[in-house]
């Protein structure tokens, strides 16, 4: 038996992780973080998330505590999203929460506190290899976080667990049902936990940063239009670029934020084959040769080629990649690294 | 569901948030919850008897508080009464005016009666001169606790009841003494205020009972409207348990209050003396001259108190840092904020707060175990 701290957002997934940790006979308890005081809706965290999440710990009789990581969370989460916009890059808040709180400071806290192991509900698996330990893709393909946890060290992963990866949703949903856990039936969590619905990305970000306004323009430099906001514009972007009245089949090609200009152009000229990439992590040793590569959390993945200098180059042609993008490299299901786009 | 704590076993050091409700209390308490359950307002012998002692326990508040009868108002708990406290004396135009310090039940009201909030100095004490700048005749009320529930920082209200009677006569004095009544004499301490809140469950009564007592020229807005009980100024049908309960745990305090000051004021002295002797980088956040006798808080450097919590826990240390929030989880403190100490200081705050059911062991584990989870955790994981 081994002393298991489970992060309990209040979902099934975690829930579940939880039981089955009991189960199979470790000593289990519950954490909730706090991430954000600002308004929610039913994203992570809110008070209704740790009602959810300790009545889940009561029904399996374990130790639950709510853990304050609001003033890390803002610095290494929240404001380098604000910040990432100001630059005109789309970043991804899930992985720098995962990069800097859930195995950062909750793991090392969790040590601390003389846990062995630290569970969260992620739809990933770690699997030995001769390498070394390494994180693939879950059992539920559909349901596969494995692209949001590529920045976990090699050596944490000993100390990790994600009993659900082994799974799919509907048997996770299935095991809280027979245990009649509260959050059995609630809904999968939204994408950023810290915008609600009503107030949306351009009014978070309005709130915490200057937005301004650009002239949308394509290849040849001819003036199409505006935009309200060129920090809101996101590369393949084509809703909300006022055109007045030209080809609906228009994409947002390139975002210059310093000169307040969007290119757009085609669906073709969205295509390209390199991906320049800054910041490289890997799962052991640095790679170069063929990989599979995904480009968002819920996109498929595509063959590409590593390049010595670390860019990455796609075997067919590819839309672009937007730069603050995470891109991450597999081989089979089997997570090799990943890096960002710039 | 989870197992009742052996408290035979448990070092309970957080009495500044709740104390068992003391045997004695439990008894006198006990036949209004059976055979005497009677609707005090109701005109049959089972009523009467309800409400004879109800007004018992009304008398045993005045004269222990120095109020009089027809001042004294059974409410919920601290929170209602510094709500009606302050609700009830601005009515919908009064402004109201409280120290950074005070507790949400007095901030968050305060503040929706465009408060004026009030610095403090760094040992926790009212800024004097700016108590001057901010009353002046529009001031409806204001609020002023006797001893902080986070720093144990005691008060002294005669010099800001020479303010306000100088600057502000017609403001009114609130006082919430939920900590204070532990470790004072109400009458004496709070004879400047106008009201005074005090919270059943912080000297032995049981949860959801409270005091709010009000001098006789004071007019206050009820907040609850319904069956006119306490005099038309908070409705609703009394708990006549938790009444009855409150009057016998104050007359039990009052009886033992200084024979308990004596020996929690070494308990807790020597607690403080020897944590902060033990653990480097560890201090009283208030000297122990300005403290109230049970009520220690340390500031450890280096230490979130978060995770420190949860140590003690295993060691069988029941403590607390800051105020919680509604999620349960620790906020960072607006007390310490207030007196100008740093958040990431204040992450490390620890409050070990003791009480009538505090017994010598308890100490002694602390002093074992509190140093040693501090040295866990400033160890390299």
């Amino acid at each position: 038996m081994t002393r298991v701290l489970v992060a309990m957002s209040g979902g099934v997934d975690s829930a579940v992780t939880a039981a089955l940790l009991q189960q199979e006979g470790h000593e289990v308890t519950g954490v909730t973080l706090k991430l954000w005081g600002g308004p929610q809706d039913k994203g992570c965290c809110s008070v209704s998330d740790v009602e959810d999440a300790r009545r889940v710990a009561q029904q399996l009789n374990i130790d639950h505590f709510v853990f304050n990581y609001g003033d890390a969370f803002d610095k290494h989460v929240v404001q380098p999203y604000v910040d990432a916009h100001a630059l005109g890059l789309t970043p991804n808040p899930c992985i720098e929460c995962n990069r800097h709180i859930k195995f950062d400071v909750l793991l090392d806290r969790a040590r601390r506190l003389d846990f062995d192991a630290l569970a969260t509900g992620h739809h990933a698996r770690i699997i030995e290899t001769e390498a070394g330990l390494r994180i693939a893709r879950g059992v539920d393909q559909t349901k596969d976080q494995s692209y949001v946890l590529y920045m976990i060290a090699e050596d944490d992963l000993s100390t990790l667990k994600f009993p659900v990866g082994e799974m799919t949703k509907t048997k996770v949903r299935e095991i809280a049902s027979q245990l009649n856990l509260r959050s059995a039936s609630k809904p999968d969590s939204q994408d950023v936990c810290f915008i609600t619905a009503s107030e949306g990305r351009a009014r978070f970000l309005s709130e915490r940063l200057d937005l301004h306004p650009a002239e949308i323009i394509d290849k040849e430099g001819t003036n199409l239009g505006a935009v309200e906001a060129v920090e809101l514009v996101t590369i393949g972007q084509r809703k909300g670029l006022d055109l007045g009245g030209n080809s609906s089949r228009t994409y947002a090609v390139d975002v210059d934020v310093p000169s307040r200009r969007v290119v757009v152009g085609s669906a073709r000229d969205l295509l390209s084959r390199t991906v320049p990439l800054t910041d490289h992590v890997w799962a052991g040793v640095p790679h170069v040769g063929p990989i599979e590569a995904q480009i968002s959390a819920h996109s498929s993945q595509a063959p590409a080629h590593l390049n010595s200098d670390g860019s990455m180059r796609w075997l067919e042609t590819h839309r672009k990649v937007a730069p603050g993008q995470a891109v991450v490299f597999y081989q089979n299901d089997t997570v090799v690294g990943g890096a960002t786009a710039c | 569901m989870m197992e009742s704590p052996n408290l035979d076993r448990l070092a309970y050091l957080d009495c500044a948030a709740s104390t068992p409700v003391r045997p004695i209390v439990l008894d006198a308490m006990m036949p209004y919850l059976t055979e005497q359950f009677g609707n005090p307002s109701g005109a049959h012998r089972l009523a009467r008897s309800s409400r004879q002692a109800i007004d018992d326990a009304r008398e045993v508040c005045a004269s222990l508080l120095g109020f009089d009868p027809h001042g004294i108002v059974f409410t919920s708990g601290g929170t209602e009464s510094d709500n009606l406290a302050i609700h009830g004396a601005c009515g919908l135009s009064g402004v109201a005016a409280c120290p950074a310090t005070e507790h949400h039940a007095v901030l968050y009201p305060v503040q929706a009666h465009r408060g004026r909030i009030i610095n403090v100095t760094p040992e926790g004490d009212v800024d004097l001169e700016h108590l001057e700048a901010v009353l002046d005749d529009e001031v409806a009320v204001l609020s002023v606790m006797l001893v902080n529930n986070e720093s144990g920082r005691m008060i002294d209200l005669e010099p800001i009841a020479e303010v306000r009677d100088r600057l502000a006569p017609r403001a009114l004095l609130h006082t919430d003494a939920v900590q204070a009544v532990n470790w004072m004499d109400i009458a004496t301490t709070a004879s400047r205020a106008d009201l005074v809140s005090l919270s059943g469950h912080k000297f032995g009564a049981p949860k959801g009972v409270g005091v709010l007592a009000v001098r006789p020229h004071v007019n206050l807005t009820a907040q609850m409207q319904g069956g006119g009980q306490e005099a038309e100024r908070r409705s609703g049908t009394h708990n006549t348990a938790g009444i009855v309960a409150l009057g016998t745990a104050l007359q039990c305090l009052h009886e033992s209050r200084e024979d308990q000051i004596r020996r929690l004021g070494l308990l807790s002295e020597r607690l403080g003396e020897r944590l902060v002797g033990a653990i480097p980088g560890c201090h009283e956040t208030i000297s122990k001259t300005h403290r109230a006798a049970g009520l220690l808080q340390l500031l450890i450097e280096d230490v979130e108190s978060e995770a420190l919590l949860v140590l003690l826990e295993r060691s069988d240390v029941m403590a607390s840092a800051a105020a919680s929030c509604a999620s349960g989880a620790m906020e960072p403190s607006h007390v310490l904020a207030a007196m100008g100490v740093d958040r990431v200081a204040a992450a490390g705050s620890l409050r070990l707060s003791i009480g009538w059911c505090t017994e010598d062991w308890e100490i002694d584990h602390a002093i074992q175990v509190v140093p040693k989870c501090v040295e866990q955790l400033r160890g390299s994981p």
